[in-house]
């Protein structure tokens, strides 16, 4: 009797170990394995994408259209927060459980699938469907090519990064907005003496500093500059351009032109959009995907035209086109190596029938911003931003160079070390011909 | 004859119980170990392994030998890295300890109102990390925060953004977390102390002071190592608190080797030189909790209650 009821103990004990086992093995693989399957059989295409309005719910009708187009060849969708989205999909794609269309930012991120040979050639594609490709910027394909192959179909939005100012402020210290870089160094002690900020800045971000060397660089030495560091020609980080952009923004610093506790002040927060509707701050340069939450947060703010917005000004006997500007010249959608043919098949469809038609661009222009999709000008007249959408297309559409941002052009590799040496420059800890030092040795990364 | 039959009896009899007994323990232990051999030992020797390789978390693995160890090493920001890392861990543990054996030793005498204070003090404990960074950032903001709301001047500090007072404050959250859970243990410590020490001491004539002294603070000896073990230890995989408080900054200030680890790995795509650090941060923390164990004295399970 005794010995029965033990092995039963023993035996229950050994289930519950394989059991608990199995269990934890088919959460292991579950998370990505059903993103892959999807839900919708096995044809279905999966596709992951950002949450965060508006741009999670246009994308979702997008997909709701197309699946009802298409009752036979469905697209199950998942969203994800930005930041666990970076991760997830680079872990995904390690692992071969890729969704069929990948979503990203393009340029450094893109190339690394390619060379990983995750992400199909959508060169003959395009050569097929020429209409799909001439209707869309054509500067939005630079940061989907890579050796002279397009592996992303360009989607959604252009969002060059602008100088925003308070014209409340301007008016406080009765001042214009800059029109050169003379003009911002003499206004930085103005807007100090009357105790508002001459800059606000989510130092910690990281990336919220580079925007300002992606200016300076360009505007003193021009888009060359940026394009030999991009090319990976040997020390060109160290471009007496490049030099003269680091120590005037190191000036800048220390003439107090940003708000105090700058280095700890992060974008994701939107404190830095807080302090320039708030009147802390007098200006803020900041990619145009701010102008939504500015207008929402910000009481009458926007609504009231209290909000100016220009191109970053021109600096003295610098080289470059006050008309070049950076930022995001697109979103990038590609697809899974991995995915069956049924799937590529089925997220081709999507991306000839459903990313940026009709109904989706009129959403975009809704929300705020500028779909990629050329002659959308007509539309913008319609709707309460009508000025600022006007400007943004202008912009974007008249830039000689519209530039990637930097950390999204380069390797993850040498982006996390141009972040970590931005951070350094910013805290005065390094000189401007360190951190060429530094930055000259990731080159080639 | 009559003598012979009970210890055959008795020796049938154990027997059974402990072939049974010990049967089920080590049948018992197997979920347990598999969990320790998936969740521990099989990742260990991966990242081991991986530390002698090339991945940028995409593409293929290849071998790479030394080549990670070589980048890891003689990089400076090992170093800084590494001196962040034992700051915090230091000052975090001479805060914590006198803080939390005092409070220990308090809620362990009957006081009134004391299980009350008890369970405030508990509640930071409840609190993810994450939480706690997010709400202790918003507090800090020197443009939105406390010292702005208020207008106090003392508070109006750039707390994270100044090196040293980023530390500071990083310090002063992590302790205002684990205080309670250390208290915890002391306060259990405290009461597994004889009363009978106290009132030969009371005899003697020795007050308070000399009591605590004398009695409470050699009879926690053990428990001040656990306790210590756990701070030391624990602060090594600091990560959340750090990633969302400070992200490291400013500049690279508060950049202690988990973050390190992390933001070389998964932000960089380095995960040769990440699974370095990981390698260096198991060696430091094994090596750290042996060496609490040693000052421990050679034989841990001796008894304090020798003469009692």
């Amino acid at each position: 009797m005794e010995r029965s009821i033990l092995s039963r103990r023993n035996f229950l004990g050994l289930t519950m170990g394989v059991g608990a086992g199995a269990a934890l093995a088919a959460c292991g693989s579950s998370g990505p394995g059903t993103g892959a399957a999807g839900g919708g059989g096995a044809g279905a295409a999966s596709y992951w994408f950002l949450t965060g309005a508006p741009g999670e719910g246009i994308r979702t009708n997008t997909v709701n259209r197309f699946n009802q187009a298409n009752p036979d060849a469905k697209i199950t969708a998942t969203t994800f927060q930005n930041d666990a989205y970076k991760t997830k999909i680079k872990t995904s794609i390690g692992a071969n459980q890729a969704p069929t269309i990948i979503w990203g930012w393009g340029g450094g991120t893109l190339r690394s699938y390619v060379q990983a040979g995750q992400v199909e050639d959508l060169t003959s594609w395009f050569g097929e469907n020429a209409a799909v490709k001439d209707r869309l910027f054509p500067s939005s394909f630079g940061a989907a090519t890579i050796d002279g192959k397009i592996y992303a179909m360009p989607a959604e939005t252009v969002q060059p990064i602008v100088m925003f100012y308070n014209k409340r402020a301007f008016e406080k210290i009765g001042a214009q907005p800059p029109q050169t870089w003379g003009d911002v160094m003499d206004l930085v002690p103005k807007f100090n003496a009357k105790g508002i900020a001459p800059f606000s800045l989510g130092g910690q971000s990281r990336w919220t500093n580079m925007m300002w060397l992606e200016f300076l660089f360009d505007r003193i030495g021009g888009s060359e500059v940026f394009q030999a560091v991009f090319d990976g020609q040997k020390g060109a980080w160290s471009h007496p351009a490049a030099i003269q952009a680091l120590t005037l923004t190191q000036d800048l610093i220390k003439a107090n032109g940003f708000i105090k506790g700058f280095s700890s002040i992060t974008a994701d927060s939107n404190a830095d959009q807080a302090l320039l509707y708030t009147g802390k701050a007098a200006m803020m340069l900041h990619g145009t995907w701010t102008y939504g939450g500015m207008a929402a947060d910000g009481g009458d703010f926007v609504s009231s035209g209290s909000l100016g917005y220009m191109n970053f000004p021109p600096i003295d006997g610098g080289k470059g086109d006050v008309s070049d500007t950076v930022g995001n010249p697109g979103q990038y959608y590609s697809i899974s190596s991995k995915a069956t043919a049924e799937q590529k098949e089925t997220a081709k469809k999507f991306f000839k029938e459903a990313v940026l038609a009709d109904a989706e661009v009129k959403e975009w222009i809704d929300a705020g911003a500028v779909p990629i999709v050329k002659g959308t000008e007509g539309a913008f007249g319609a709707t309460k931003d009508a000025d600022f959408l006007k400007f943004v297309y202008q912009t974007s559409a008249n830039a000689k160079t519209f530039a990637q941002s930097w950390d999204q052009a380069l390797s993850p590799t040498a982006a996390e070390k141009l972040l970590d040496n931005i951070a350094q420059l910013f805290q005065l800890k390094i000189s401007p011909e360190k951190w060429a030092e530094n930055m000259n040795g990731t080159i080639g990364q | 004859m009559t003598s012979l039959a009970p210890p055959a009896l008795r020796r049938s009899s154990t027997e059974a119980s402990t072939g049974g007994r010990s049967g089920s323990v080590s049948w018992l232990a197997v979920p347990a170990f598999l969990m320790f051999v998936a969740f521990g030992i099989v990742p260990l020797i991966g990242v081991l392994v991986l530390s002698f390789t090339q991945w940028d978390g995409i593409g293929d693995i290849h071998p790479a030998g030394f080549d990670s160890w070589r980048t890891v090493l003689s990089d400076p920001a090992l170093v800084h890295a590494l001196w962040v890392t034992f700051l915090i861990m230091a000052l975090s543990w001479a805060f914590q300890t006198p803080l939390s054996l005092l409070i220990g030793v308090y809620l362990a005498t009957q006081t009134r109102y004391r299980e009350i204070l008890a369970v405030i003090y508990f509640v930071p404990l409840l609190l993810s990390s994450a939480a706690l960074a997010i709400t202790y950032k918003a507090l800090l903001d020197p443009n939105f925060g406390l010292g702005a709301g208020l207008g106090i001047p003392l508070l109006q500090q750039d707390w994270l953004g100044r090196d040293n007072l980023a530390l500071g404050v990083l310090v002063f959250v992590v302790s205002w977390q684990f205080i309670p859970f250390h208290s915890l243990i002391y306060q259990s410590g405290v009461r597994q102390i004889p009363k009978a020490m106290y009132e030969a001491a009371e005899i003697d004539g020795a007050g308070r002071l000399r009591q605590f002294f004398s009695i409470t603070l050699p009879q926690l000896k053990y428990t001040i190592i656990t306790s210590s073990t756990l701070m030391v230890v624990g602060s090594l995989t600091f990560f959340d608190l750090i990633f969302v408080l400070t992200g490291g900054g400013p500049g690279d200030a508060t950049r202690a080797l988990a973050l390190d680890m992390y933001k070389r790995g998964f932000q960089a795509n380095l995960m040769g030189p990440a699974s370095a650090i990981a390698v260096i941060l198991v060696l430091v923390g094994l090596a750290l909790a042996l060496l609490l164990r040693r000052l421990g004295g050679k034989d841990a399970s001796e008894s304090q209650m020798e003469g009692v």
